[in-house]
C-alpha cells in the first residue's frame, strides 16, 4: 500500500474511533444528538456529559493510544527488534511506582493532581537514571539492560507499597489504578498530560531519519552522518515525556505499542520513519476502540482497559512469536 | 593545488589501542583520488580498526583527515561499507540503496530526482534492478551483500572505505565487484577496501598496503608487496605468484611450519 493511501486510511480510521467514542456511552442517545449538543451549547446535561466527560475521555484515548504507537515504534527501530516496547526503559513502571506512592500516602486524595503528577515525577526519576545508567555513549544493549534493572526495580517498590497498604480497600484501589483506565477524567488531566506528550511526539518524530539509517547498523548509520548520541537522547527524552505522561493520566497499558507497529509494518514496507507516525495513528484507533469496547461489554463491571489490551494484545504477540518462529525454522 | 590532487584520505601515525595493547600502531598513509588501493594482511592485523579510526569511528591518536570532520561533513567524504552485513527490516532492495542519499537529503526532505538518479546507477551498476522492489532480508547473504555495496555507491562520495566487501561471494560476482571499484577510481574516485583473497588482490589493485600487528609493513605495487619474505613473515605461507597473460596471477600453497 502507499503512503498516499495509507496515511489517510488510517486518519479516517481514528477520526471515526474519535466519533465513536464521543458518541457511545451509557446515557442512551443517538449519535447525531449527542455530537449536536457537544457544538452548540443547549445548557442542559447532555452538552456537561458531552463537553465535561466524554470529549476528555476521547482526547485522552488518542493521545494516549498515539503516544504509546509512536513509542513503541521508536523504540523497536532503535533496537531494531520487533519485541521492544516503550515500558522497556522502565519510564511507565517508573511512573506507575509514582502513582502508587501516591494513592498510598493520601496524597491523591488529598488533591487530585497529587497522583498524575507524581507519576511524571516517577517518570523523571527513571528517564536520568537510565541516562546515568547507559551514559551519553553507550551501546543499545546497555540501554535495554539498564531498563531491564529500572523496570525491575520499580517493580519490586511497587509490590512493596502494596504490601505495606494499611487495609484490602487500598490495595485493590491501587491494584485498579496500575490496571489503567480512562474512565472519570477531566480536562485538567487533558491540560497536564498534552505538553509533556506534545513534546515527546515532537521529539520521537525528530529521530526518523536516524531510524531509517540504522537499519543498517550502528556503524553505517553514523558513517552516513547520524549522531547517535542526540538519537538516543531524542528517544529516551520523546518517549519518557510521551509515555511517562500518558501513564500519569492513564495508568499502566500495555501491548499497544508492542502490538500497532507490529500490525503496520508490512503496511509501510518496514520503513522505521513511516512506521512511526502510521504506529501514532493505529495507536490512537486502537486505544479509543478499546476504550469503546470497555463500555459496551461489560458495562456494570467497570473493565479496565489496560486488561482488555492485553487480553487483546497477547494473542497478537503469540501469533508474533509464531511467525518469527516460522523465519527461524 | 588543483582539487584533483587533493588526497582522498590522510592518515598520520594513527594509532588505536584496546586496553593496553596497539591493536593499530603508527599508521601513516595517503589515498589519491583515482586509486583503487587493497588493504590486506592476516586476521587481527588490525584493518577493521584502521579504517574504523580514519572514519572516526573509534578513539585513537594522531591524525585522520576525515575524523576531525562533523559527521554530516564526513558523510559527503567518504562511504563506509562496514563488514558485518545488517538489513534489520524487510525493506525493499531499493530503499535500503536509497539509504545511502541520507547525507544529501536536508531535513525531512523525500529524495529528488538527482538522488533517484544515483540510485538507479548504483543498482545498475551492481546488477540489482531486477531485485529492486523484493524484499532485502529476503535475498541470499551473497545478494545482500551486494545491495549494501551499491547502497556505499549511490552515497556518491569521492573516497569509499570497504571492509572485506566480496567475502562470501560468487567468483563472478566478486570480480564484477572488483571491477565497479577499478571503474569508480578510473573516474576519479578512490577506494580503499580490505581483502583476505590475495588473488584478487592483485590482480584487480595498482597499489597493496599490508598490515601486520597492527603495522603498515608494505605499501606498494602487488609484486612489491607479496614478495616469498612477507609472505612467510607475515601470512606464514608460500605462495605462486606469477604475471601472465590476462595479468597477474596470484595462488597460496603451502603453509610454513
Amino acid at each position: 500500500m502507499t503512503p498516499g493511501v495509507l496515511f489517510p486510511a488510517l486518519a479516517l480510521l481514528a477520526v471515526a474511533a474519535f466519533a465513536a467514542s464521543l458518541t457511545i456511552g451509557p446515557a442512551d442517545v443517538g449519535p447525531g444528538e449527542s455530537l449536536g449538543a457537544l457544538i452548540r451549547d443547549d445548557g442542559g446535561p447532555l452538552t456537561i456529559v458531552m463537553r465535561e466527560i466524554r470529549l476528555p475521555r476521547a482526547i485522552l484515548g488518542a493521545l494516549v493510544g498515539a503516544s504509546l504507537g509512536l513509542s513503541g515504534a521508536a523504540m523497536q527501530g532503535y533496537l531494531r527488534n520487533p519485541l521492544a516496547e516503550p515500558g522497556l526503559i522502565g519510564v511507565s513502571g517508573s511512573a506507575a511506582l509514582g502513582a502508587v506512592i501516591a494513592l498510598h500516602s493520601g496524597a491523591a486524595a488529598a488533591f487530585a493532581l497529587a497522583l498524575p503528577l507524581a507519576a511524571l515525577a516517577g517518570a523523571t526519576v527513571a528517564v536520568l537514571l537510565i541516562l546515568v545508567l547507559a551514559g551519553p555513549r553507550g551501546s543499545s544493549m546497555t540501554l535495554i539492560l539498564a531498563g531491564i534493572a529500572i523496570s525491575a526495580l520499580a517493580g519490586a517498590l511497587t509490590s512493596l507499597v502494596l504490601n505495606l497498604s494499611p487495609n484490602p480497600f487500598a490495595a485493590s484501589e491501587i491494584m485498579f489504578w496500575l490496571m489503567g483506565s480512562l474512565a472519570d477524567r477531566s480536562f485538567t488531566h487533558v491540560w497536564l498530560a498534552l505538553p509533556f506528550i506534545a513534546v515527546g511526539w515532537v521529539a520521537l518524530m525528530s529521530t526518523t531519519r536516524g531510524l531509517d539509517a540504522l537499519t543498517l547498523g550502528e556503524d553505517a548509520a553514523q558513517s552516513l552522518g547520524i549522531r547517535l548520541d542526540r538519537l538516543r537522547l531524542l528517544l529516551i527524552g520523546g518517549t519518557a515525556a510521551a509515555v511517562g505522561a500518558s501513564t500519569a493520566v492513564a495508568g499502566a497499558i500495555g501491548f499497544v505499542g508492542l502490538v500497532v507497529p507490529h500490525i503496520l509494518r508490512p503496511f509501510v514496507g518496514a520503513r522505521p520513519a513511516l512506521l512511526l507516525p502510521a504506529s501514532a495513528l493505529g495507536g490512537a484507533t486502537l486505544l479509543l476502540l478499546a476504550d469503546i469496547a470497555v463500555r459496551v461489554v461489560l458495562p456494570g463491571r467497570d473493565l479496565q482497559l489496560g486488561v482488555l489490551t492485553a487480553l487483546v494484545g497477547a494473542p497478537l504477540f503469540l501469533h508474533l512469536i509464531f511467525k518469527t518462529r516460522r523465519e527461524f525454522a | 593545488m588543483t582539487p584533483a590532487t587533493i588526497p582522498a584520505l590522510i592518515l598520520e601515525n594513527l594509532t588505536v589501542r584496546r586496553g593496553r595493547r596497539k591493536v593499530v600502531d603508527g599508521a601513516s598513509l595517503t589515498i589519491a583520488p583515482g586509486e583503487l588501493v587493497g588493504l590486506i594482511g592476516p586476521n587481527g592485523a588490525g584493518k577493521t580498526s584502521l579504517m574504523r579510526a580514519g572514519l572516526g569511528l573509534l578513539p585513537a591518536t594522531g591524525h585522520a583527515s576525515l575524523a576531525a570532520l562533523s559527521p554530516r561533513a564526513r558523510a559527503a567524504r567518504v562511504a563506509w561499507l562496514p563488514q558485518t552485513r545488517e538489513i534489520a527490516w524487510p525493506v525493499s532492495v531499493e530503499t535500503v540503496v536509497a539509504l545511502g542519499r541520507i547525507p544529501h537529503l536536508p531535513g525531512l526532505a523525500a529524495l529528488g530526482p538527482q538522488d533517484r538518479a544515483a540510485v538507479d546507477a548504483a543498482l545498475d551498476r551492481m546488477g540489482l534492478t531486477a531485485l529492486r522492489d523484493r524484499a532485502a532480508t529476503e535475498l541470499s547473504g551473497g545478494e545482500q551483500a551486494r545491495v549494501l555495496i551499491a547502497r556505499t555507491l549511490a552515497q556518491g562520495a569521492p573516497l569509499i572505505l570497504a571492509d572485506e566487501p566480496v567475502a562470501g561471494l560468487d567468483p563472478g560476482a566478486q570480480i564484477a565487484t572488483m571491477r565497479v571499484f577499478a571503474a569508480i577510481a578510473a573516474e576519479g574516485g578512490a577506494v580503499l577496501t580490505s581483502l583476505h583473497d590475495l588473488g584478487l588482490a592483485a590482480r584487480h589493485c595498482r597499489r597493496l598496503i599490508l598490515m601486520h600487528e597492527g603495522r603498515i609493513v608494505a605499501d606498494d605495487r602487488p609484486e612489491a608487496v607479496l614478495t616469498p619474505e612477507n609472505l612467510a613473515r607475515v601470512f606464514g605461507i608460500t605462495a605462486h605468484f606469477a604475471p601472465g597473460p590476462d595479468g597477474p596471477v596470484f595462488q597460496p600453497l603451502e603453509v610454513l611450519q
